[in-house]
């Protein structure tokens, strides 16, 4: 088995459905960022048969209200001296914002440039959200999120 | 409260605020001239960016016999859409001149977009094939003003029942009234969707059936709502041509119905009501139209917060 060290501080998102691991990565943009991260592939879950995890060094403040979105089913714990200060609860956002992008050619979304794309839970069970201007559906399960999630543009330095 | 209020779908204003609606309208019918300067001084624009005349000329006969005015463009090529300014900016704009704008665009939400934008009130007058609130409103009106109640109705809906919004807003409304019975009659391919069937009907308990022939189900009926079936719904023509003359209502048909069912239409038709029937008396769809006119008087009163 694969082992990768403890860390003493950061972020832990363990439980991570196999394969949804690097879509976390690139849209929180951790991939991009200079944090040390650890990324686990694959790796073995008593729960899960097959998972992935993150581990981010020394960073404690990372915006995860949106990973509910991309999976609910992972867990976020807070590192601190080498023990897990704090867990965090993930939940399925109600109203997701410039997120999903709306895939019905008919929608207004696709024409009106500065529109911003706004999605409404409307199962949490099946993770299926309603697009705000012209009602399509979007399963979150179903349609794969590589279609779906538009990846949040880096804030310009 | 209506006053400043949207109507974007045709659910957004409650059973009792479409009755204060429904009330008003009647007042206007039973004497139009009270009404003439109830919008004196007001401006409503009226934004087509896709032609609809029938849908235009309702509204701003609405306005002007209301004593308000109209401003507005037919088609987008006229507008500043076609110079490439987005929804937002034209709705912020026309804000800065009229009362209330009422908006038809060829994409689903657009009157959303419009509607956040503008400080006005915004009525969407249809969104491609995605809502057109003022439709079911007219439908409910002409049904209230012909049948005497919204309560207690077999109603028939006949022709294309699974693309037709017009006729999923109208079972979802009417929906909300009691003692509705629901007789749906089309092709095999043209059937309620799922979504109409399993999410309005039998979530609700509301009675229906589904058959596939017209005249056995005839005489049962207080209403009988005619839809054309749309080309452009159509891959091939040949299922067009096979469809479209499925149902045709006659004088002759007209003769298995009641003697006061209702046979309404939201016109255009195409040749799915012969015109021997027009000169029956139980032919609403022309009155229709009229009451079309009248539901959007009120609507424009109320939601302009007009004194009564
Ligand atoms: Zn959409």
């Amino acid at each position: 088995m694969l082992v990768v060290n403890s860390i003493e501080r950061g972020i832990v998102i363990d439980h991570i459905t196999a394969g949804v691991g690097a879509k976390i990565l690139s849209y929180l943009n951790i991939d991009t960022s200079n944090h040390t991260v650890a990324f686990l592939m694959n790796a073995e879950s008593t729960l899960l048969g097959r998972k992935d995890v993150i581990k981010i060094k020394d960073v404690l403040d990372l915006d995860l209200s949106e990973l509910g979105l991309l999976d609910p089913n992972a867990t976020v714990n807070i590192i601190e001296n080498h023990k897990v200060v704090r867990k965090i609860k993930l939940a399925i956002p109600e109203k997701v914002v410039d997120i999903i992008h709306c895939k019905n050619p008919r929608c207004v979304t696709s024409i009106e440039p500065n529109a911003p794309h706004i999605f409404h839970l409307v199962d949490s069970d099946r993770r299926v959200y309603r697009c705000e201007y012209c009602d399509d559906m979007v399963s979150m399960e179903k349609d794969g999120l590589n279609e779906l999630i538009h990846k949040k543009h880096q804030p310009s330095k | 409260m209506l006053k400043g209020s949207d109507l974007l779908e045709p659910m957004d204003f409650s059973v009792e605020e479409m009755g204060e609606i429904f009330d008003l309208a009647a007042k206007i019918i039973a004497n139009p001239r009270k009404y003439a300067h109830a919008l004196d001084g007001r401006l409503l624009a009226t934004l087509f960016y896709e032609p609809s005349t029938r849908t235009r000329f309702s509204f701003e006969a609405a306005m002007l016999r209301l004593g308000g005015q109209v401003i507005g463009f037919s088609e987008a090529n006229s507008s500043s859409a076609a110079k490439g300014e987005s929804i937002s900016d034209t709705l912020r704009t026309v804000a800065c001149y009229a009362d209330v704008a009422v908006m038809r665009h060829p994409k689903e939400g657009a009157p959303r977009i419009g509607a956040i934008a503008a400080d006005i009130p915004v009525i969407n007058a249809g969104d491609g094939g995605h809502h057109h609130p003022t439709q079911t409103l007219t439908d409910l009106l002409t049904i209230l003003e012909e049948k005497g109640s919204l309560e207690n109705l077999t109603v028939g809906i006949c022709g294309d029942l699974k693309f037709g919004r017009t006729v999923h807003s109208l079972i979802k409304a009417l929906s909300r009234y009691g003692g509705v019975k629901f007789v749906l009659i089309s092709p095999e391919e043209l059937v309620v969707p799922d979504y109409v069937r399993d999410g309005i009907l039998i979530k609700n308990r509301i009675p229906f059936e589904e058959v596939r022939k017209l005249t056995p189900v005839l005489p049962q009926l207080d209403i009988l709502y005619m839809t054309r079936v749309q080309k452009e719904r159509f891959f091939n023509e040949e299922d067009y041509v096979r469809l479209k003359d499925r149902y045709i209502l006659d004088a002759a048909k007209m003769k298995h119905a009641k003697p006061d069912m209702i046979v309404m239409h939201p016109l255009p038709r195409v040749n799915e009501i012969s015109v021997d029937v027009d000169s029956d008396p139980r032919a609403a769809y022309f009155r229709q139209a009229k009451y079309g006119m009248y539901a959007r008087m009120a609507l424009l009163m109320k939601i302009l917060g007009a004194e009564e």
